[in-house]
Parts: C-alpha cells; structure tokens; sequence
C-alpha cells in the first residue's frame, strides 16, 4: 500500500517535472521564435538593399496636445525614409525629469519636446545633444534661436514662441494705452462706471507672486534679471536686477500692492483672474495665448495690446521657446536629425503646429501665414522685444526668492521695499 | 514532447486503482489532485518562459550580474516547487521573493544612493559626462560654410563627399585630409553625389551604419587646427573644432583657446584650478557627507531642525486630535437609544471617502484668504491669511488634517467599542460609577490595548502625511535665511520630495535618500518603544 502510493508520488514528480520542463521548453520557444522573426531583419545585414524597410524607429517624447500635429509629419517621414516615429504621449510636467533619470539608462526617448528653459538642467546633466542647424538656422525668428543657444551651442530646434501681453476688453475701454499708469486709470474709469470690479487682472500666486507675469513691468524699469552677453544669452552667474531701476520696481509693487492702490492682488489666481475677465468684471488682464480660446470661446471682445510700461524704458516680457531637442545617448542619431533638422523644419510641420497649439510659429514664414489672425500677429510683435527666459539650471532657485519676495512687496509687508529687494538678489547670487 | 508528457502524466494521476480501499495511515504527503498539478506545471513553466525571456535579453544587454541573480533566482524557485518536501518554502518564496524586489532592494538602493551625490550634474557615469561634454564642445566653425555632402564606402572604410557652396568637390575620410575629387554622378540639387570607385550610402545602409558616421571626422587640411568636416544626417556637413580636448591618459580636459586644464576635482566634476567647472559632472561615492551635510550644513541645519520638531508636533497633535473627536463621536453615536444612528455614521464617515490630496486642494481653495468660503461666507469678508501666515499655516493644516483623519478613528473606536463587555459597565454602575468614572477607569484603558497599535500606526502614517501638506499649504510659508525651498509647514517627507525633484533648488536624491533614512530610523525608533509600552499596558490588563 505504502508502496503503490510512493510509486505514484514518484511518477507523478518526475513526470511533473518533465512536464514543466517541457512547458516552459516550449514556451520558450514560443517566445524565442517570435524574438527572432521580428528581430531578423535588422540582424541580417543582407537586406540594406530595401529602402523602406529599414528597422530604425524613433521614439519621441510628446505631451497629448502636440502629438495629433505630430503624426502627419511622422508620416510622411516613414512615407519618404522608411523610418517609423513612435509617439509616447507622456504628462508634459514629468518629461523633463523623466527624461533626464532615463536617458542614461539607454531606455529615454530620441527625442523629445519641450520649452528652452530646460536646457539648462538638460545640459548640466548630460543628457542633450547640439543640433546644427546651419542655413536653416536664418529661416527662424532670431529670438527663438538665441533661445536655443545654451553656452554658444544650439541644442533644440524651435517651433514657437509665446510670451505675455496684454489683453483689453474692448467693450470697457475703447483706446490702446501705452504707460501702465494711463491703463490703470482706464481701468479705473470702467469700475467707477459701475461696469467692471477690477481695474487690471493679472493672475499671481498667493504662495510665491508670479515674476514671470511682473517681468514686463519690471524690465521697463530697466531691471533684467541677469545681464545679457553679446551673443544674446545671459551670464548665469549673476542677478543683476539690485540695479537702480530693481529698487523702483520694488517700490512700484509696495505702491500698488494690499498697502497701496491694490492694483496687485496676490489672493487672484491665475484662475481666479481669467474667471474674472471672462465674467467682463476687468478692462485688462496680462496673460499669454494659451487664455485666448477661452476668451474666444465666451464671445468676449477683446484686442491685444502692446505691454504697458510702468518706468520709462521698453516693456520686455519673458519669451518661451518650445522645440525639439535630440537626446545625447541616442542610438539613431542620424535619423533623429533627419527627422528634427530636416522634416520639423519645413513649413507644413511648423504650420501643423501652429494650427494645434496657436502659438505664434518660430519658422518665419509660417509665422506670417499665421499672422493673418490679429491676436497671433500682436503676441508675435511683443514677442519680438521680448528676451528668453533664462535656461541656467539656477533659474530654480532665483523663481523661488525672487516669487517670495514680490509676494511680500504686494503685501505689504516690507517697510523698506528697497531692502528688501537688495536682500533678495544677494541671497539668490549667493545661491547661484 | 511537451504534449506527450502531458499525457503520460494525466493518465498516470487520472487512473486511481479501482475499487482502492481507503488509507488507514495517511501518507506525510498526498499526491496532489489532476488541476493541481496541471495548474502547478503551466504556472512554473510560465515563470521559466519569462525567466528565460528575460535572460535572453540580459545576455544582449550584457548586464551579467542581473543575469547571474535572475538565474539563480529563477533555479531556487524551481527547486522548491519540484521536490516534494519544504512546503513552508512553497507557500513562502512568492512573498519573500516580492519582498526582496519591491521592499528590500528599494531600501538597499535608497541607502546606496544616500552615499552618492547623484542628482542634477552628477546624473550618470564618467565616461558618460566624458561623452557627453566632447559631443557639446564640437562647436561649429564661425563663419565657415556649409557643404552639401554624400557618405561614400571603399574597402569597409567610410569617406565624405563633399560640395562647397563654390561648387568644389572634395573628398576625404578619417585622417584622410579632404582632397580635390571628380565627381561621376551628382544628385538632384546638383552636389556632388558619387566618386568612380567608390560606392554611394543610400540612406538606408546610412541609417545602419550611422554610429560610424557620426564617428567619421574628415580633416579639412594637414593642420589639425583648421578643424574637421562631420555631418550630423549624411547629406549636409559642417567645420567643427572641438572648444575642449580630452586627454585620456592625463584624465583632463584643456580648453583649445585659452589653454585652461580642467581635472577631475573627486567631486565629479571637472574643474580649473580657479574653481570653474565643466557644467556636465558624474555621479561618485561620496560616504557619509549628505549625513554630515544635513547636520551641519548652516543653510540646511537650522530648518531641519524646525522641520523636524514641526514633524513631531503635527503628527502627535493629528493623532491626538483625531483620536479624540474620533473616539467622543464614538462613544455618543454608540448609545442604543439613539435614533437613525446609521445615518449619522454615514455621514460622519463621508471626509474618509476623498482622497486625502483631492481634500487638501479643495481645502487651500476654501481657506484661500478673500475669495474662500471659509473668510467669505462664514466670516463674513474676513481677510485671514490662513495659509500664508507661518503660525495660522499650521493651525489651518492640524484642523483640516483632523477633518480627513477623525472618520478613520471614529471607525476603529466604534469597532472597538462595540466589542467591549457589557457587564463590566453594568457592574461599575452596580458600585455606583458615574460615566465619566466609566469611561476613565475601565472604557478607556480596555479600548487603548486594542486601540495602541492603531494609533502607533497612525503615527507613523502622520509622520509621512505627505498629502495633505504638499496639497494644503506646499510646505509654505517659506523659511528665510535658507536657500532651500522649505517652510513653515514643511514635514521630513515633504521636505525630502523637494530636495529630490522640487523646484528651488537642483535635485539631489543623495541628500534627499539620507534624509529619508534618517526619518526610517526616527519611525522605527517610536515605533519600537511604542509597541514596547503597549506589551507592558496588555500585562497591567492582564
């Protein structure tokens, strides 16, 4: 009895060994055998002949937005190289930092899309490539290239630029105005009419203020951030802002913060202003093209004027370049540049982007087809003056204090705004 | 043949001798049944194929030590699942297995990270920053044209073919200094397409080839100096002199124009003798220094410190708080003679079904200080910076904490309140007791022995409530006197995630991973203790 059972024990293991032996054999098998069909012809050097047949594929980062422009031009560059472009679509806030913890893996993409003001980061850490764009480098608005420059090397092809301006109601104040003073008035003049709550909106951050959207005001003071070399990009090493003109400018948002006339008010949002102009509550709102459709879309009547100036010099706002960049530990380096230099350069691509994203195109002469709309053309002439935002990686750390320390201005809660903003620049220069 | 031992095998286990009479004695170990053992052979055959799957592609990825582990891996799990002894093992070796992956190999990791200085600038390997810096210093020419060019092959070697905007043709190689050619054919834009005795790329063979492509460096004259000729997608190429050359057997960098030498300075980094550094670095060990960093570091210590009592202070009062309200509605929804009790559960249950961070945005939205509810409506257009002033900040993330964690309370003390006796109640009352005499003297300490745990727990989760921080306030207001993103309201967890991938400052995972285990040896430690006091609280009771 004990015996039989044994016996039985002892088939049953072997041949359950054998079995798993031989299932896995053969799904090993499987899998090899599928492995290897779609991995022979690019082992097998005797098919080059086939043109369209190579096995090359491009991976390209890109967030939901940009990816439909993306696969026409994708396309037609598998149609005329053979080369497919694979499209992850991926959450725009994590490309950056993704890319840079993968890249070196070898597992990152080709390439990728994204705003200029990476590049610093992307560089420091090795994981970007230069791109020479040579004749075609002319064919760009000067601006988006000298975007692209980081330390004397171009590393990104751009596709558009987007900046700030100002927007104006035009059913509660008829005439564009230059001085920011005139433009507060107007404002003004339509809340006493009763017709309006709010004399000018911007949208600021009731944690950290918003310097990027104040940049305009702050420069017509004369107060860059950093100073610009010749070649147009910025010595990183130095804010420079503690100059004469950054004292004013401090003094400037005292005056009109909780404390003054409150024309800044850092409890409106972003959200909270562009709701309030869409309710027809304010004349102005400085914001950029991406609150344009909304805008549109509540059939409000508005204009886009230049930035009004609050000190005697020109307003420059920030400009953002958003480009393609080609990843440095790309095994397809070729076709990626095929691909960025050759195909995301022309016209069709350059207008496929404009039309998803309406931003002005970096391609001059796609720009001037886009031009045809008013709104396009005003953004794209203030962004003309405008300067790139800055890419060096310390850029994160002058956002934060430089933010803070708008905040407390508007406050009210600094008794001397000059000092306060002198202590700003040398704790930021003593980070950076 | 796997089909053939499949059915030897099931006609072997299908076939119990007939009319078998019943085992007196049962055997240490039955037989497993028919599904079993199939279940058991394609489940194990399954693992293998993948293992196998996966070593495969170790071996063309030349990873041989993840190669060597997965193997031995994937051969103890087959010998424990195919001998007959050790079924602790089997029921085992699935959860220490994801164990060791998912729990001790993140913590290994964390701790190996946390002597390194990785982070941003010190992203990779040397040869990696080595590569990378070469490649951005290849600066173009100034002024210097733009050659239509063509890749030719002769011999296994790779030439360029190359039209001036003149219109000469030059043909060259890798120290080969372009020379004049003729050219046999040209292409449709009239360049210079082909060489007699040479074979033109097409693009598809360039594609294949492109790592030697972008390799090939065709000298444009005898000099050196003059720079060489290199094209990036094989049909245009440009002059490059290299800004940096890298000396390999000196490990240093020279700048060809000013002569400057940078050597790698043991902080991953290249660096002059002046202190300027190449903006590419590489990750290096660098031992206990993030440790003694966040210890000393002037820009770092003092808000640690702040940020560490702050931890403390919010995870006690949250728990005390919530422990609290939580155990009071406990004790008055639990009366008998209550009336729609079960609604009022439900409702009081209701904060614990949001997601804590959805709760925290709507929260900072409610307190924001002129357009939330909270001033508008219910203070009627108070101007209260909830969250911007440094010790409302903190009130203001204690009392929404409490209104996400009270319901979880409430729950485990009417759990553990129904579960009491009641006859100890009815014979305190019997002696007389009044409730709260009750309810101090017996309720309590019989809730807390089953309780203590639950709140040890709720500690350690509050410890890292990374939620309703980072939703609420984001840590503000900010600290001054630090350069680091951190403030009022900063927990140890919240800090670490902005000195890891938060904005203000570059991230660093090594500081960011030292910090993180310095907050495991803090949980464990209370934890530790805690549950220490617990064993002697059920010993009393006892």
């Amino acid at each position: 009895m004990k015996n039989t059972t044994d016996g039985r024990a002892l088939v049953s293991r072997r041949s359950f060994a054998l079995g798993a032996f031989g299932t896995s054999a053969a799904l090993m098998l499987a899998a090899c055998g599928g492995g290897t069909s779609t991995t022979a012809p690019s082992s097998n050097p005797a098919s080059t002949g086939a043109a369209k047949s190579t096995s090359a594929t491009l991976t390209l980062w890109v967030d939901a937005e940009r990816s439909p422009a993306l696969k026409q031009i994708a396309a037609k560059f598998k149609d005329e190289k053979g080369i497919a472009v694979k499209l992850v679509v991926k959450d725009f806030a994590a490309v950056r930092d993704d890319f840079i913890t993968q890249a070196p893996t070898g597992k990152g993409p080709d390439v990728l899309v994204g705003p200029h003001d990476w590049l610093g980061k992307l560089v420091q850490n090795g994981v970007v490539a230069p791109l020479q764009l040579g004749d075609k480098a002319s064919q760009f608005a000067e601006s988006s290239i000298q975007a692209m420059t980081y330390e004397g090397q171009v590393y990104g092809l751009p596709y558009s630029i987007e900046n700030v301006a100002l927007v104006r109601n035009t059913s509660l104040s008829a005439e564009p105005l230059k001085t920011f003073d005139e433009v507060v008035a107007a404002g003004r003049k339509a809340v006493s009419g009763g017709k309006a709550k709010y004399p000018f909106l911007v949208g600021l951050d009731p944690k950290q203020a918003d310097p990027y959207h104040t940049y305009p005001l702050q420069t017509s003071f004369g107060a860059p951030v950093f100073a610009q070399m010749s070649d147009g990009s910025y010595d990183g090493t130095k804010v420079i802002m503690d100059n004469a003109g950054g004292i004013k400018f401090a003094e400037f948002l005292a005056k009109n913060g909780d404390k003054g006339t409150k024309v800044f008010n850092s409890n409106i949002t972003g959200d909270i202003a562009k709701e309030k102009f869409l309710a027809g509550q304010s004349a102005y709102f400085l914001t950029g093209p991406w609150n344009i459709p909304d805008i549109q879309k509540k059939g409000i009547k508005f204009v886009v004027d230049p930035l009004p100036t609050a000190g005697d010099q020109p307003a420059q706002p920030f400009i953002g370049v958003n480009g393609f960049f080609i990843s440095s530990k790309s095994k397809n380096t070729l076709a990626a540049t095929e691909f960025v230099v050759n195909y995301l350069s022309q016209e069709t691509a350059q207008d496929a982007l404009f039309k998803t994203g309406g931003r002005p195109p970096a391609l001059t002469s796609s720009f001037e087809k886009a031009s045809s709309d008013p709104v396009v053309k005003a953004f794209g002439e203030i962004g003309a003056n405008g300067v790139p935002m800055p890419a060096v990686p310390a850029m994160d750390a002058v956002w934060a204090d430089w933010g803070g320390t708008e905040l407390d201005l508007i406050k009210g809660k600094e008794a001397n705004p000059g000092a306060a903003w002198k202590k700003m620049v040398a704790t930021i220069n003593k980070k950076i | 043949m796997a089909g053939t031992t499949l059915t030897t095998s099931s006609t072997s286990r299908a076939t119990p001798g007939p009319g078998k009479p019943p085992t007196p004695r049962r055997p240490k170990r039955t037989p497993d049944s028919l599904m079993g053992t199939v279940a058991k052979i394609v489940l194990l055959g399954f693992v293998d194929a993948i293992a196998v799957f996966v070593m495969f592609q170790l071996v063309a990825s030349a990873e041989w030590l993840i190669l060597a582990i997965c193997v031995v891996v994937t051969a103890v799990v087959n010998w424990i699942y195919l001998r007959s002894d050790g079924l602790p093992a089997k029921y085992l070796a699935p959860g220490v297995f994801f164990l060791l992956l998912f729990q001790v190999f993140v913590m290994v990791f964390s701790t190996y990270i946390a002597f390194t200085n990785y982070g941003d600038g010190h992203n990779s390997s040397k040869a990696d920053a080595i590569e990378s810096i070469q490649l951005s210093a290849q600066e173009r020419v100034p002024d210097s044209p733009q050659y239509a060019a063509s890749v030719l092959e002769k011999g296994g070697d790779l030439y360029l073919l190359v039209t001036a905007p003149d219109g000469a043709v030059k043909l060259g190689g890798n120290d080969q200094p372009l020379q004049d050619a003729t050219a046999s054919t040209t292409g449709p834009t009239g360049a210079a397409a082909g060489v007699e005795g040479y074979t033109t790329l097409d693009f598809a063979t360039l594609l294949q080839r492109q790592q030697q492509i972008a390799e090939l460096k065709v000298p444009i004259s005898d000099d050196a100096e003059d720079g060489s000729l290199r094209t990036a997608d094989g049909s245009t190429a440009y002059v490059y002199k290299p800004k940096l050359s890298y000396d390999a057997a000196a490990d240093t960098f020279t700048d060809t124009t000013t002569g400057t030498v940078y050597r790698d300075s043991g902080e991953g980094t290249f660096a002059a003798a002046d202190g300027t550094e190449l903006a590419t670095g590489w990750k290096i060990n660098v031992g206990l220094d993030n440790f003694t960093r966040a210890f000393t570091d002037p820009n770092l210590q003092g808000p640690l410190l702040q940020v560490v009592l702050w931890t403390f202070a919010f995870a006690l009062l949250s728990v005390a708080s919530t422990f609290a309200l939580g155990l009071f509605l406990a004790i008055v929804f639990n009366r008998a003679d209550l009336r729609g009790k079960k609604i009022y559960r439900v409702l009081m249950i209701l904060p614990y079904a949001f997601p804590a961070f959805l709760s925290g945005l709507v929260w900072s939205g409610l307190l924001n200080p002129e357009f939330g509810f909270i001033n508008n409506a219910l203070l009627g257009g108070a101007q209260i910076p909830w969250l911007t002033d440094p010790v409302l900040a903190k009130v203001s993330v204690l009392v929404v904490n409490l209104w996400l964690g009270y319901p979880y309370m409430f729950l485990v003390c009417t759990g553990a309140l129904q579960s009491l006796p009641e006859d100890v109640e009815e014979a305190a009352r019997m002696d007389g007791a009044g409730a709260w005499r009750i309810f101090r003297a017996i309720k309590l300490p019989l809730l807390l022995v089953s309780l203590t745990p639950l709140l040890i727990s709720s500690f350690a989760f509050n410890f890292n409530n990374f939620n309703v921080i980072y939703m609420l306030t984001g840590g503000g207001p900010r600290f001054d006197g630090t350069t680091f993103d951190i403030g009022g309201t900063d927990i140890l967890i919240t800090m670490v995630y902005k000195i890891a991938f938060g904005a203000g400052t570059g991230r660093d995972y090594g500081l960011a991973s030292a910090l993180a285990i310095i907050i495991f040896i803090i949980v464990a430690v209370v934890s530790a203790i805690s549950f220490r006091q617990t064993k002697s609280l059920e010993e009393i009771n006892r």
